[in-house]
């Protein structure tokens, strides 16, 4: 593993954001959006009587994108090689597979950090909420989400280059699947018995179940992060084995030169 | 060829594709300091040839020895001192042709990237779209500009996929120099594969003709021409391809 490597592909994606309109839209436009939205939906229900949910919404939304931008930033990242057939041009260098998903999770990180910036700051401005509240909690929060969004992303790509650019509407969705059963607005207790279950698998859902647990009784269970830890670590390994297996099925069947034609 | 080293050692490569052999059996070398020729109809196996030598398609079995060493086990080493372009290929639309180059010159650790870069920018007459997204470029820059990246690392061995298919003829002659002096000064070797015979008849110092997979022959292209009785390597090209 070349660091040198990893970060001069990461620059490769700095550069593009420095001028497209549209792809700064991708980082502002939507996390604004859905801060406006489902901000005011929450004012509405505090002023009907339904105690903390400023809170509870407000900080849950600005979480949820943290996942769902940690995961496009490796899947659309991914897309945009293909969209310009340089694909070829970076497997044709030293460059490794796994250098080049490493690569595309500092640029998520990037991207990360200039989307939660403007949802924190708009949050505050906005609705008065400081999601600092939950002080150095939110450390493990967020490095929980990353990480599985990390690992839906790597999933994800690894199927676009195993079935082609048609199945590159999985990078805008897949993401969204998880969020019923993440229970991102409401406690877990509320998901129908197999739903419940499959929560109890989701890392995701432990991160919020903890975040409830914190505005609610002041404390965070412990448990509920090192279910999230130990999930994710068994995600983004399985997630970064399944990318260079497929790889290789790829190779093998000659794919790889087919992807983006 | 007797005093020349093979840089590239390819023995009984095969590739099938569901039971289908797309490269059959095939070997050869390029030696140090040649231009080869991959010459052949559609289908014939030439780029999925060119892929399997760039590891970008993993053979079905045979073996590839670049620099001596076995490809698929030392793929970093061996990848960081060779360099393909193709027309069929492009660079992220959105960057700057500077902002590519350096990108590349990054990912291939090219010291001095910045005199590099101007060295090659200004031998493909490319230094004033420098700083002009590949978007705003035609094909036949976008196509210097790719060359240009392949160049970067000082290759030992070039891989070329078509690379003037795209090009005015003007700029193709002037880059088919520019290979030829580049080959002559540092002794680069190219495994180039083109439809265009009298380009290939121009540049080659040796072809290797392929059909179905296989190799049908290999030699100067004197040597071909003869072979099949063809005035140039066009003729002989038509009639393999209509045989």
């Amino acid at each position: 593993m070349k660091l040198s490597r990893v970060f001069a592909y990461a620059i490769r994606h700095i550069y593009l954001y420095k001028r497209s309109f549209p792809r700064l839209m991708e980082v502002f436009y939507w996390p604004l959006l859905d801060l406006l939205l489902w901000g005011f939906v929450t004012v509405y229900l505090a002023k009907n009587a339904v105690p903390g949910f400023v809170a509870f919404f407000v900080g849950a939304l600005i979480l949820w994108d943290m996942l769902f931008r940690s995961q496009q930033g490796i899947s659309v990242s991914f897309l945009e090689d293909v969209w310009s057939r340089n694909l070829l041009n970076i497997f044709v260098s030293p460059m490794s597979a796994v250098e080049y998903v490493a690569s595309l999770m500092v640029i998520s990180v990037v991207k990360l950090l200039l989307t939660s910036t403007v949802m924190i700051t708009l949050a505050w401005v906005l609705y008065s909420y400081n999601i600092f509240h939950f002080g150095i909690l939110l450390v493990p929060f967020i490095a929980n989400l990353v990480i599985m969004g990390w690992a839906i992303g790597i999933v994800t790509t690894a199927l676009i280059l195993r079935f082609g650019q048609e199945t590159e509407v999985l990078a805008w969705g897949v993401a969204l699947f998880f969020q019923p059963i993440s229970a991102v607005f409401y406690p877990v207790s509320v998901l129908p018995p197999p739903l419940n279950t499959i929560a109890r698998f989701t890392p995701s859902a432990h991160v919020f179940e903890g975040m409830r647990a914190v505005i609610n009784t002041g404390t965070f269970p412990a448990n509920e992060l090192i279910w999230a830890a130990c999930l994710n670590l068994a995600y983004v390994t399985f997630a970064v084995a399944f990318f260079s297996w497929n790889f290789r099925v790829v190779k093998r069947k000659g794919l790889l030169v087919k992807i983006g034609e | 060829m007797i005093d020349m080293k093979p840089l590239v050692e390819v023995r009984g490569l095969t590739k099938s594709f569901n039971g289908i052999k797309a490269v059959d059996d095939i070997s050869f070398e390029v030696y140090e300091g040649e231009i080869l020729g991959l010459i052949g109809p559609n289908g014939a196996g030439k780029t999925t040839t060119l892929q399997m030598l760039l590891d970008l398609t993993t053979p079905t079995s045979g073996e590839i020895r670049i620099f001596g060493l076995e490809l698929a086990s030392n793929r970093a080493l061996i990848l960081g001192q060779v360099n393909f372009s193709s027309s069929y290929i492009s660079l992220p639309h959105s960057l700057t042709v500077r902002e590519n180059l350096k990108i590349f010159a990054r990912l291939y650790a090219v010291a001095e990237p910045g005199e590099r870069i101007a060295e090659l920018t200004t031998a493909f007459e490319i230094t004033d779209l420098l700083d002009v997204p590949v978007r705003r470029l035609s094909s036949g820059q976008i196509t210097r500009v790719c060359l240009t990246k392949a160049l970067l690392n000082d290759p030992r061995i070039l891989f070329l996929d078509e690379p003037t298919a795209s090009l005015d003829p003007d700029i193709a002659d002037k880059t088919r120099a520019m290979l030829k002096r580049i080959k002559a000064e540092r002794g680069l070797s190219i495994l180039y594969s083109s439809h265009n015979m009298q380009e290939m008849e121009d540049i080659s110092d040796r072809v290797i003709f392929m059909d179905s997979g296989r190799i049908i022959a290999s030699g100067r292209p004197s040597e071909i021409k003869e072979k099949f009785g063809g005035a140039s390597l066009e003729e002989v090209f038509l009639k393999v391809a209509r045989r």
